[in-house]
């Protein structure tokens, strides 16, 4: 099994924390992982993406240009992205803020309302959470257990007490993705 | 089997730093390899080893820093990224020649003069042919991991030692930034003064007895004589290292028709090029430069006899190229791909460069 996966949107919606959640759990499955970011002004607001790579191989190329999964989070990343998914792979998308959306006819596409339901929940913090459960009902790379795992050994100590709210963050993900269109 | 943890190419040379037992770090931030001391202050070895950390006002002063501290018979090191080494050349020209060990890293961006902060190879050049003056080689690693970052701190000391002479780990920014599984080794304590003395006190300025000679630490020579004598020294120092420490790894290359050389992040991208090719039926391998000083020209050469050409791909304007040219003295076709000022090549441009470069070229 290899699944490579580039989680892209805008700084501070927390697509390099996911990224790295996904691979420490990743670590946990006893997987090779690689998690490369995009790095530079960036992470000062503007998009930001990171290329997650888990397989049960050593890991080749750490830079991609096609995806077995794209997770999509803004328009900007939609436009660049869209075309890298591999033909038969996987879209998973938020609409929030999305003008046009994605239209190949050769991939699974399916999306999760990842901003509304963070404020529902009451915290927009868990956004990237609710977005990875989507990713992992999608695509269930990852034992839940272990990304249990992998919250506690990436998530500083401190923020242990904020470990059960982002699994049932997971869970709401996990409940609420959409299929578009499958292939 | 040591612990086990997921980490930022940066932040394990400086985790690497404190286990290996390192006494000092002196360096200047500089992105993308910033983490490295900012990953050094946030473990505060000072307090449990004594090991110093220290934000110097430059790269001309970190390199003096390491020059004075090697000087002493510890073990020294610092970071930078391209247009930081190139403050530090002097110094490490002086280094070479005053035959102080030490590891440098480098975590190339793209130049020249201040370019940008995305990933490049283009100080290959620099790193293996001098960068600074005089007639000297540095032992240069290239990591091709985050693996690879950690072992090559440890190694480096030892090959430092070994040879009194720079190492430079010539990482990018690739390396530098990547996430991924590392096993570290566990902490190791720093050498003791009796230990120092046990194995550098023959050259080292650690106090001087009555009884024995002044040691001088020094490049400088004015009588010419002595100075050949000292390069003859040298000369024959890098001849030994040549013999002895050539590292590379060979990937698919035993029934290759077709063999790409690249080293660091580089080679990682060849090695899915390599696999998309195969499947094609193309018969390529990958030959990986471990150490670009001293350059894996044998292989190069016993390979030469045998392919129908070689591709060096590289993220500069071809720069390695050259060497693998050297060693393959025109017994078979030698083609350069690459791209500069920070882009990295994908995969897939590699195969399409190595179709039109060797397979209809």
């Amino acid at each position: 099994m290899t699944e490579e996966i580039i989680i892209a949107g805008f700084g501070g919606q927390g697509v390099l924390s996911m990224g790295k959640i996904l691979a420490y759990s990743g670590v946990m499955q006893d997987q090779e992982v690689a998690w490369f970011p995009s790095y530079g002004p960036e992470m000062r607001g503007g998009t930001a993406n990171v290329t997650v790579i888990l397989s049960d191989e050593r890991i080749s190329s750490p830079i991609l240009n096609k995806f077995d999964t794209a997770i999509i989070l803004n328009q900007q990343s939609m436009t660049k992205f869209e075309s890298h998914v591999k033909p038969g792979g996987t879209l998973i998308y938020d609409p929030n803020g999305i003008v046009k959306h994605p239209s190949r006819k050769d991939i699974n596409i399916l999306r999760v309302e990842g901003a509304r339901l963070a404020i529902e929940m009451g915290n927009p913090l868990t956004f990237n959470m609710i977005v990875l459960g989507a990713f992992l009902k999608a695509k269930p790379v990852i034992k839940l257990e272990n990304v249990k795992k992998g919250l506690e050994k990436s998530l500083p100590e401190r923020h242990h007490k904020l470990i059960p709210l982002n699994l049932e963050a997971i869970e709401v993900g996990q409940a609420n993705l959409e299929v578009v269109q499958t292939v | 089997m040591g612990e086990l943890r997921l980490m930022k190419g940066n932040e394990v040379i400086a985790e690497a730093a404190i286990r290996c037992g390192c006494d000092a770090y002196f360096g200047y931030p500089i992105t993308p390899q910033s983490e490295i001391m900012e990953t050094l202050m946030a473990h505060r070895p000072w307090e449990e080893s004594g090991m110093v950390v220290l934000q110097a006002e430059s790269e001309i002063a970190s390199i003096h820093m390491v020059y004075g501290a090697a000087g002493s018979g510890k073990r020294v090191m610092t970071s930078s990224s391209s247009p930081g080494i190139s403050l530090m050349a002097e110094g490490i020209s002086y280094m070479a020649g005053a035959e102080l060990p030490c590891v440098i890293v480098n975590v190339q961006r793209g130049g020249p003069g201040l370019g940008t902060i995305q990933p490049s190879q283009a100080d290959y050049n620099q790193a293996t042919k001098g960068g600074g003056h005089g007639d000297y080689s540095l032992i240069v690693l290239a990591p091709a991991s985050v693996q690879e970052m950690h072992d090559f701190v440890i190694l480096g000391f030892e090959l430092a030692f070994k040879y009194l002479t720079p190492v430079m780990i010539l990482a990018d920014g690739v390396i530098g930034q990547l996430m991924e599984k590392v096993e570290l080794i566990d902490q190791r304590p720093r050498w003791t003064n009796e230990q120092v003395a046990e194995i550098s006190g023959n050259w080292a300025t650690i106090g001087k007895s009555a009884s024995r000679k002044k040691h001088i630490i020094t490049s400088l020579e004015l009588d010419s004589s002595i100075m050949e004598q000292n390069n003859i020294r040298l000369q024959e120092k890098y001849s030994l290292i040549r013999s002895q420490e050539v590292r590379y790894e060979a990937i698919s290359c035993d029934d290759a028709e077709y063999i790409i050389v690249a080293f660091g992040s580089s080679a990682r991208i060849c090695q899915k090029t390599v696999q998309i090719a195969r499947k094609k039926g193309v018969k390529v391998g990958l030959i990986r430069p471990i150490t670009l000083f001293p350059f894996p020209e044998k292989i190069i050469a016993e390979y030469a006899a045998k392919v129908k050409g070689f591709l060096s791909v590289e993220f500069n304007a071809g720069q390695m190229v050259n060497d693998i040219r050297l060693a393959v003295n025109g017994k078979t076709k030698v083609e350069y791909f690459g791209r500069m000022g920070g882009i990295v090549p994908t995969p897939d441009e590699v195969e399409t460069a190595l179709e039109q470069k060797l397979l209809r070229g």
